[in-house]
């Protein structure tokens, strides 16, 4: 094959896999073995071959959720051998190739598991409360039209970079199924770190924070407690600093709210 | 039916404003009567659903994902046009409407390209107005680079992932209006039908793809923006799950398809690795303005290189053909995407291509990262870099990239008029899912702007025009018509679970993606085509005697999602061949390999070929009725594209 390793040998594979059929029912674990896989392919293309076994045997193919298949559409989310996205840092399930793998492994592949996160079926859950936390107030309050040329509010380039950074999360989940007490805090502290960061941002900057924590809590996810899973297992490197200062944002706020209510 | 493209008298700079002034405007007490449907929350959708929030309508938002932000968009990379010319290097509305209409050889309405340049500039102001984090100068200004074959740095961008921050920028806006009550929300929810009542589009049929529930909504207009066709290939750039069923069910029900054969390969893509690859990965065009596109010069030299008797590294710089830089020297390594992609094919059809297949040719960094560092490289380039790493598991800090063309865009999609309304009344299309703006070739970063334009700053505007027209009156499902395209939807949904048949709809995409790519790919001929539409029609006629799905319609089922857009892709593609045959000359991304110039570019036919292809929908298995509309250049000189 074109790859960089044409001598690389097909490998073949256990697979413990959970499968669910929905919400209200519990699930299990359930072992398949795929054969022929080449070290090429991507992890989603390995559970590809899988389906298509199971279609041919005339078996309920495994649900996950997938799109764009190249790091950016945060839609892909296993929970492979214990690790949010598996075992390469920096990668998403779908950017994860099999030569990461060999020959005779046994791999665990698991949804993520978040009380604020319930299972649709298999390996796809419903993260719907990240568009909840978001709709509390991530963004800016702007119309369209009416709004002054880009260029009339500058933005220095290292502020605009480190809201650029905080601003990649592709809202995938790893860092609340890495965490002990799922958590949300780093996928929130990434959006308020943009909007904080950027003068844009700095109208709404306390109901913001005030509103989107309050979501958080809400939807029912756990407290941080400073370990840091999170950031090490985030696919697109969303940094800690994100939580510090949304910590930081959250005491200016309640110590000078403009919520008057 | 005569096709009435609606284009507003007057000079061409002046008709956009004349028409805002002469559209009706809904009365604002009466805004909050009006429901609108947008099905699709790219970015398209999504600033369409927020701008129409805003101004008081009811927004029902449909998407098929779980979440607005995973929509295609998210993926693009490179950049977003806009005729701001902040770098004081010449641009202006008239050259990004001139150089879209060029680079789309002559094959789109200069009206609407007009328009599209001229509402540019909003769209950036929009986006930094969201928080859209940019890439900026050191000033603290916005920063531009040159991008897509452009010659002037127009191209707004956030590192390599613009289309991302622009999708999390309007789904912010959107996500507001939810938060307001003005937007209900429906992910997880696929369109399956159109319904019309009285011969207007009326609501829509949808698919709970949790529950597998079948739902009717009603709406005084539909907006679709459900994205691009470009997975008909199977294998192309797109998202796995893009697929062209909403577009299709609004066509079977009398809404004209335009331009289908009308598809972008995108030069630089990482090439296929193997049977079993599901999708092609882009590298953002962005490269070719400091990558170096080459093939060895001798074709003995390419087959020891691919046997791997030779490295990369042992050639020589003069046994190096940079086959762009030398038959372009103008243009260079920056030419147009169809003569990039057509180039690059033709080195591999000599012999010449790279990579264990000879399907590739390299796109080098030596001389740039000599030049500038490293570290200057990944600023630009970082993420791409890495993800073409972790794909192929070769650095490209040492090793240049292998690339090879791959579908990427299409330029086709639903007829639309200057209002975007397609010949449904009350149905428009915006985004990638209309034909409007891009002619037969789209240029580097202007489907941002095009989704963009039309979602903010034009459908606001004319969805207006046609529901000051339309009485102010509750909708309800309640009529017939919708009781009867849910059963249609269902027996559909029943049909493809009975046939329990043999093969995958994988193994049927596949199969239909092989033809659509060997006979209505980068080149295409009359043979060819003929060929293929006998093989798309045998293919259809096995899918539904031998397509196995499994499970049932009552719960999450992937399978059947996926049966039901290859069953229409099985249609589509039969179309796609007959507007190729239909269209005896080449242009843009359609290459006739009947109709070129002694040196092997594209020869258009504007005597005979000025026109746009609406096809309608006759009834199934009917030939499909070609309409045209003529096309009329009084601003610019058609002139065979030279990039000389
Ligand atoms: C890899 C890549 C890179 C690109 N880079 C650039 C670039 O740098 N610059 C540029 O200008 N362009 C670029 N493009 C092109 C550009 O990204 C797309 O043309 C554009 O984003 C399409 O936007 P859209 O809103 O029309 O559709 P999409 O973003 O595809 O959105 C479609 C929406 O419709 C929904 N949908 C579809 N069908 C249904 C249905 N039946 N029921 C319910 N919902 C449905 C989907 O859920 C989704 O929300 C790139 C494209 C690719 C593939
Ligand atoms: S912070 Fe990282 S791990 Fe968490 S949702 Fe965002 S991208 Fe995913
Ligand atoms: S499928 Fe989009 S990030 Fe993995």
């Amino acid at each position: 094959m074109a790859g960089s390793n044409p001598n690389a040998k097909p490998m073949n594979l256990t697979l413990n896999v959970w499968r669910q059929p929905n919400r209200n029912t519990e699930g299990r674990i359930v072992e398949y073995k795929v054969k022929d896989i080449s070290p090429e392919m991507s992890f989603l293309e390995m559970l590809d071959v899988l389906n298509e076994d199971l279609l041919h045997a005339g078996e309920d193919p495994v649900a996950f959720d997938h799109d764009c298949r190249e790091g950016i559409c945060g839609s892909c989310d296993l929970f492979i051998n214990g690790r949010s996205h598996g075992p390469e840092k920096g990668t998403t399930t779908c950017q994860l190739h099999m030569r990461k793998f060999s020959d005779g492994d046994t791999i665990t592949i698991e949804p993520w598991r978040a009380n604020a996160f319930p299972v649709n079926k298999d390996l796809s859950v419903d993260r719907s409360a990240f568009d909840r936390i978001i709709q509390a107030g991530g963004y800016i309050s702007v119309n369209t039209g009416g709004v002054p040329d880009g260029n009339e509010i500058p933005v220095p380039k290292e502020i605009a970079d480190r809201a650029f950074e905080a601003a990649t999360c592709i809202a995938c989940g790893a860092c609340v199924a890495a965490c002990k007490n799922a958590s949300a805090m780093l996928f929130v502290s990434a959006k308020v770190s943009q909007l904080a960061l950027l003068p844009q941002g700095h109208a709404e900057r306390k109901t913001r924070v005030e509103n989107m924590v309050a979501q958080m809590d809400k939807e029912g996810f756990g407290a941080c407690t400073n370990i840091g899973s999170c950031a090490a297992e985030c696919p697109v490197g969303i940094s800690l600093e994100n939580i510090a200062m949304l910590n930081r944002e959250f005491i200016v706020a309640k110590a000078t709210s403009n919520n008057l209510a | 039916m005569l096709l009435d493209s609606k284009i507003p008298e007057g000079p061409l700079a002046e008709k956009w404003d004349k028409h805002k002034f002469n559209v009706k405007l809904v009365n604002p007490a009466n805004k909050r009567k009006y429901d609108v449907i947008v099905v699709g929350t790219g970015l398209a959708g999504s600033s369409a659903a927020a701008s129409l929030a805003e101004l008081g309508y009811n927004v029902k938002a449909f998407t098929y994902h779980d979440s607005p932000r995973r929509a295609h968009s998210i993926a693009a990379q490179g950049g977003i046009n806009a005729a701001k010319n902040y770098q004081n290097d010449g641009d202006s509305v008239f050259r990004l409407f001139y150089d879209t209409i060029k680079g789309g050889d002559y094959r789109a309405r200069e009206a609407n390209v007009y328009r599209l340049a001229q509402v540019s500039v909003n769209i950036i102001d929009q986006c930094v107005a969201q928080g859209v984090p940019f890439a900026r100068e050191y000033g603290g200004l916005l920063a531009n680079r040159s991008f897509g074959g452009a010659q002037v740095s127009r191209t707004f961008y956030a590192r390599g992932q613009t289309g991302q921050q622009l999708l999390l920028g309007a789904y912010s806006a959107l996500s507001r209006q939810v938060a307001y009550g003005k937007v209900k929300l429906y992910t997880r929810s696929e369109m399956l039908d159109l319904v019309m009542v009285d011969g207007v589009a009326r609501g829509i049929v949808t698919r709970n793809v949790l529950t597998g529930e079948i739902e009717n909504h009603a709406a005084h207009a539909v907006v679709l923006a459900t994205g691009g066709y470009g997975n008909v290939f199977y294998l192309s750039t797109n998202a796995k799950l893009c697929n062209v069923t909403a577009a299709w069910r609004a066509h079977k029900k009398g809404a004209y398809f335009a331009n289908p054969c009308f598809t972008q390969i995108h030069p630089t893509c990482i090439p296929v690795s193997g049977d079993y690859q599901s999708k092609l990965t882009l590298m953002s065009e962005s490269l070719r303005n400091d990558g170096r596109v080459w093939v060895p010069k001798t074709v003995e030299m390419a087959q020891r290189l691919r046997k791997g008797e030779i490295r990369v590294q042992d050639i020589q710089e003069d046994d190096r053909d940079y086959f762009l830089e030398r038959k372009y020297p103008a243009f260079g390594n920056l030419v147009p995407r169809d003569v990039a992609s057509r180039n690059a094919k033709m080195m591999c059809d000599e012999g010449r291509g790279v990579g264990s297949t000879g399907l590739a040719v390299y796109l080098d960094f030596a001389e740039i990262i000599q030049r500038t560092g490293a570290e200057a490289v990944s600023q630009k380039y970082g993420n791409l870099f890495a993800m073409y790493e972790k794909i192929t598991g070769e650095d490209p800090y040492k090793l240049p990239m292998r690339i090879y063309p791959a579908v990427h865009y299409t330029m086709g999609g639903l007829w639309v008029d200057y209002n975007l309304q397609t010949t449904i009344p009350g149905l428009y299309a915006t985004g990638e899912c209309n034909f409007s703006d891009h002619g037969a070739n789209r240029l580097g970063a202007s489907a941002l702007m095009q989704g963009l334009a039309d979602g903010y700053f034009v459908i606001p505007y004319t969805i207006g025009d046609y529901l000051a027209q339309t009485a102010p009156k509750p909708v309800d499902t309640q009529h017939p018509a919708f009781a009867e395209a849910k059963a249609g939807v269902q027996a559909r949904t029943e049909q493809l679970l009975a046939i329990k048949g043999t093969r995958t709809p994988d193994q049927f995409h596949k199969a239909l993606g092989h033809i659509m790519w060997e006979y209505c790919g980068m080149a295409r001929n009359a043979e060819g085509l003929r060929h293929a539409k006998t093989e798309i029609q045998r293919l259809r006629k096995e899918f539904w005697s031998d397509v196995r799905v499994v499970g049932t319609g009552e719960e999450l089922n992937q399978t059947l999602e996926k049966a039901g857009r290859v069953a229409d892709f099985l249609e589509l593609g039969e179309l796609m061949v007959d507007d190729a045959l239909a269209r005896n000359e080449s242009c843009g991304g359609h290459f006739r390999e009947e109709y070129q110039t002694p040196e092997g570019e594209a020869l258009r036919d504007d005597e005979n070929f000025a026109y746009v292809a609406a096809w309608e929908y006759q009834g199934d298995n009917q030939p499909e009725k070609l309409n045209k509309e003529e096309l009329t250049f009084e601003n610019v000189k058609l002139t065979q594209r030279s990039y000389k």
